[in-house]
């Protein structure tokens, strides 16, 4: 445990002492704030009764910001030390292949928590500003941060096995990229498919990304796709594990 | 403390160690020798497990290094090839994250870290970040890192490459010191290096391992027509006529040096050393002596001369 520990504050420490770390949460911080600019003069003109947290996950801003910075963010995590050599220094340490892929997981996740935080003061400024507490109440909040963690962990653990197996960085986030878009684009294809595919559309609807985060950013937390979103990351987590335990079999 | 027995590696097409087996024994300093890509950095990684072997075992302190690999990576202390570091760390932040990996505790890996530091001489930069270091520092870094846990065994690849002289002269002594207590491997290119450091030397070439011996006996084993060098102001005549009747000397070479003297090469017959002789002639003759020294065998001669004696037991075998 302690051995994780360590391991996950350097990895966290790496990004926040390197300018990567800063230029991620400016752009994110930007794009959010970006996306609210656009809300509010559409709500001057236009009064909705949709929450601001569903307006907000509706837009480009926000998968733009998911689709682009779990890659980023990722990229680094094993590409950069094969590149560089040091992962030869971390795989003859006696760590475990588990708590390596664990801690740079868990680095991750936290620095992309840390980047979402932005996203609450815009929605402290909405409240503020529209004096409605009803566009704005704790439930729609808390699910749509829930919805972000989990989507995001989806996008992260696809960036760590896309890491994983690449020995540049620039081809870990290509990777990345390729196989997040693929994922988002899968849940639209239920719709496209006829009528008559009627259990083709129905497992399709369960990888339908966009959807279940509309019903997370209501409020509304369905199990069924935290256990899609839990099971995925774990199994994407699982292959960057295999990946990373590959090397011995070479 | 190593012992390799019929390990073999091949990568995609390509065979980096053939079939070698070694043994060393703890509290060695042990030179593994051999030009770029005759396999040292493959079997150092094999022992260090950081790569698997295609055949055959190797144990490290009685553990084989692909089924108890974590028992053996708590035993050894290695530094890869051109130390990678983590160059955005400050070093006593860097040496503390690495001594929490390999386990120590909290107290006990400030203890070391402090020791390591002393030792490898980075108390005065502890607070620099590693990416502004000399090459020199980080090289130092590397050791240190290989050492903070007190290994039973440390692995160096190359560890005083792209050093200046007086840094070379400081790693060796700190990788001298270490003999005793800790048994260590070192790779290098460098013969005169591995002469002063290592109590064996292994030499590697294209993935074989053709000689294994102390330096003393290599050079021995070379010496047997190594040449001497006598810079000496005399008559050339004089000196043809001289080194003619030496029955010693197997083959001469004179040639002009500035002034009046003469550089003459002197080949001896088996391994016969002449330069007590040249003193005498020299004494007897009345002649100016300026130079006198035998050519030390440089690696090249010696891979030179083990692959040819390997090609000659081929075609006699």
């Amino acid at each position: 445990m302690s051995i994780f520990l360590t391991l996950a504050r350097r990895e966290l420490a790496a990004l926040f002492l390197s300018v990567t770390g800063y230029i991620i949460i400016a752009a994110v911080t930007l794009l959010i704030g970006l996306g609210f600019v656009v809300f509010l003069t559409n709500l001057g003109s236009d009064p909705t009764l949709v929450p601001v947290t569903e307006m907000f996950y509706s837009s480009y801003f926000f998968w733009l910001i998911l689709l682009v910075a779990g890659p980023v963010i990722t990229m680094r995590l094993f590409a950069l030390e094969k590149s560089s050599g040091t992962y030869e220094n971390l795989m003859t340490t006696p760590v475990s292949d588990v708590a390596v892929v664990a801690a740079k997981f868990a680095a991750a996740l936290v620095f992309y928590l840390i980047m979402w935080l932005p996203l609450l003061a815009c929605l402290g400024v909405v409240s503020r500003f529209t004096q409605q507490p009803g566009a704005l109440d704790p439930g729609a909040i808390g699910g749509t941060y829930l919805g972000i963690f989990l989507v995001g962990a989806l996008f992260l653990s696809l960036g760590c096995f896309a890491s994983a197996i690449s020995r540049t960085q620039m081809g870990a986030a290509m990777i990345a990229f390729v196989l997040g878009v693929a994922l988002f684009s899968l849940g639209f294809l239920a719709s496209a498919l006829p009528a008559t595919a009627q259990w083709q559309s129905n497992f399709l609807s369960y990888f339908g990304v966009f959807g279940q985060m509309r019903d997370f950013a209501r409020g509304v937390v369905d199990t069924r796709s935290v256990i899609f979103y839990v099971s995925l990351t774990l199994f994407f987590l699982f292959l960057t594990l295999r990946a990373v335990e590959s090397r011995r079999w070479k | 403390m190593i012992e390799v027995t019929d390990l073999t590696k091949r990568y995609a097409g390509r065979t980096a160690v053939a079939g070698i087996s070694f043994a060393v024994n703890r509290g060695e300093i042990v030179g593994l020798l051999g030009p770029n890509g005759a396999g040292k950095s493959t079997t150092m990684r094999i022992l260090s497990t950081f790569l698997p072997a295609t055949s055959g075992t190797v144990r490290v302190a009685g553990y084989d290094v692909f089924h108890d690999s974590v028992e053996v990576r708590r035993r050894i202390g290695f530094m890869p090839e051109n130390n990678p570091l983590y160059l955005e760390m400050r070093v006593r932040e860097y040496l503390k994250f690495r001594a929490r990996l390999k386990g120590l505790g909290w107290a006990r890996s400030r203890q070391r870290v402090d020791t390591v530091m002393e030792q490898c001489g980075l108390t005065d930069v502890r607070r620099r970040i590693i990416g502004q270091l000399s090459k020199g520092y980080r090289q130092r870094v590397g050791l240190a890192d290989a050492l903070v846990h007190d290994p039973e065994l440390i692995i160096l690849d190359e560890p005083t490459i792209g050093l200046d002289p007086n840094q070379i002269r400081s790693v060796r002594q700190l990788i001298k010191s270490l003999a005793g207590n800790h048994t260590v491997l070192i790779s290098t290119h460098i013969l005169p290096e591995a002469e002063m450091m290592c109590s064996r030397m292994l030499i590697m070439f294209e993935g074989k391992i053709l000689a294994a011996d102390t330096p003393e006996n290599l050079q021995h084993q070379m010496a047997g027509n190594s040449q001497v060098i006598a810079e000496i102001a005399a008559p050339m005549a004089e000196l043809h006529r001289v080194w003619q009747e030496v029955p010693e000397i197997e083959q001469f070479d004179i040639s002009a040096a500035e002034g009046e003297f003469f550089r003459c090469a002197l080949t001896p017959r088996d391994g016969y050393d002449l330069r007590p002789q040249i003193f005498a002639l020299a004494r007897e003759h009345g002649w100016t002596l300026r130079e006198l020294t035998r050519s030390r065998h440089s690696l090249e001669d010696i891979y030179v001369q083990v692959t040819r004696r390997n090609e000659e037991e081929k075609e006699n075998g």
